[in-house]
């Protein structure tokens, strides 16, 4: 027994205090995960809407955009990486963060220069403490990420695109997690821009037939103001998407803590039993002792 | 679509559906000009202004909303209205939108930003007007 009882009584308690916060945050985790969810299929129908136009557009008319036209040589990409403002969600933003790292190597590779753009502190926190050139970053949204953000990040991006001179970029990447369902998020790294336009998962399907489009004013004009939405809209799902998962890997992560501060607050009661009760067992055998000395010393001196 | 001769109409904006539901007509206000959609309107993609939409619903009812751009795409007998910002009357703060429209004015011919902001708070309070 290095420690003494008091010792272990008080890492005891502070134990038990740490459990409380995780518990606490696992139980707001959990219940903004909810919210999170409700919020992603509440844009949803936007999303829908959008690319149900948009590919009505791209079947009926045969105009080129500068959004939509593959740049022949390829020199610079910019890569969005969206991390999370606050730590404590395990590997979620170390996670996303390697992607974002074999997805640069890929680029380099490639002979592209590449332009980093980020969303989330933890993310610019990385990239500065390499002393690595960040392009631009934006912060203190990623558990609710608002659409006014998307589309911050949005027109920064389409500028870069659309700008010819040695700054300006060629395609435009996105590392984002994509969330699977409670126990799985995936880091997962999508093209952004030049678009394809008939990709996606809220496509309609090909049965419908689509019809013949009147345009007002023009095809070019509609297809201007709704490619930029468009591009917004993705950031905004991979926003959400990223949202829903720090959430969830956050709520992960302090249930293992929960559970360990559980572990370790048994594991330090019994060894304070112990170290109690060998404390008790030490004063019997010293009274013991003390009285059969006594009793020896009496004995001898009748 | 609609085969009991009734329009579905959306409005959505990027974080939530505004409104949906069955609908006798829209009016939308386009850059071009006010555009009336009755059931059977040929397939229509075009660009909204800054204005109030107005939504015949089948029980006699108007629903008024007001968006700050976006468009508005027709197909099959379904009308969707696409904004950044689109709001029912009665989420809008009428005394916010005439102060609103009060600072525009005053800024009225410095920028173009100020007639944006003017065309807004007038659509906004025409909005709760109209419903009201």
């Amino acid at each position: 027994m290095a420690v003494s009882l008091r010792e272990y009584r008080a890492r005891i308690k502070s134990t038990e205090s740490m459990k409380k916060i995780t518990r606490a945050m696992e139980l707001i985790a959990a219940s903004r995960i909810i919210k999170a969810q409700q919020r992603a299929q509440s844009a949803a129908p936007y999303a829908r809407e959008l690319t149900r136009a948009i590919s009505a557009v791209a079947t009926y008319s045969n105009v080129d955009h500068a959004l939509t036209t593959e740049p022949e040589d390829p020199k610079r990409a910019a890569i969005l990486i969206v991390t999370s403002d606050r730590g404590l969600a395990g590997a979620y933003s170390s996670s996303v963060l390697k992607e974002a790292e074999r997805l640069i190597e890929k680029l380099r590779g490639e002979g592209k220069d590449v332009a980093v753009y980020i969303a989330g502190r933890k993310g610019e926190a990385y990239f500065k403490f390499r002393g690595r050139a960040i392009e631009n970053a934006w912060t203190g949204f990623s558990d609710q990420p608002s659409h006014q953000a998307a589309s911050e990040i949005g027109a920064a991006l389409i500028e870069a695109f659309l700008d010819e001179d040695e700054q300006g970029v060629d395609e435009v990447h996105v590392v984002f997690t994509r969330f699977r369902s409670m126990l799985t998020q995936e880091p997962t790294a999508v093209r952004l821009l030049p678009l394809e336009v008939v990709e996606g998962e809220e496509r309609p399907e090909s049965t419908e037939v689509l019809p013949l489009y009147e345009f007002e004013p023009s095809a070019e004009a509609v297809l201007d103001a709704l490619l930029p939405r468009y591009v917004e809209s993705r950031i905004f799902f991979a926003l959400l998407q990223s949202a829903a998962s720090e959430l969830a890997a956050r709520q992960k992560a302090m249930k293992s803590a929960t559970d360990n501060a559980q572990e370790l607050i048994k594991k330090y009661t019994r060894i304070a039993n112990q170290a109690r009760q060998a404390g008790i067992t030490q004063e019997i055998s010293e009274i013991v002792g003390g009285v059969n000395a006594l009793a020896d010393a009496q004995a001898g001196s009748e | 679509m609609a085969a009991d001769g009734l329009l579905h109409v959306e409005l959505v904006a990027p974080d939530r559906t505004v409104w949906s539901g069955q609908a006798d007509m829209v009016i939308a206000r386009t850059i071009e000009g006010d555009v009336g959609v009755l059931r059977g309107h040929a397939p229509l993609l075009s660009l909204l202004t800054d204005a109030v939409v107005e939504i015949s619903t089948p029980d006699a009812g108007v629903v008024v909303a007001v968006v700050d751009g976006g468009f508005i795409s027709v197909a099959n007998d379904r009308v969707s209205i696409l904004s950044d910002h689109a709001q029912l009357p009665e989420e809008i703060d009428v005394d916010k939108a005439r102060s609103e429209l009060e600072e525009a004015r005053g800024l009225m011919g410095a920028n173009d930003d100020a007639e944006r902001r003017l065309r807004r708070a007038e659509a906004r309070i025409r909005a709760v007007e109209k419903s009201s």
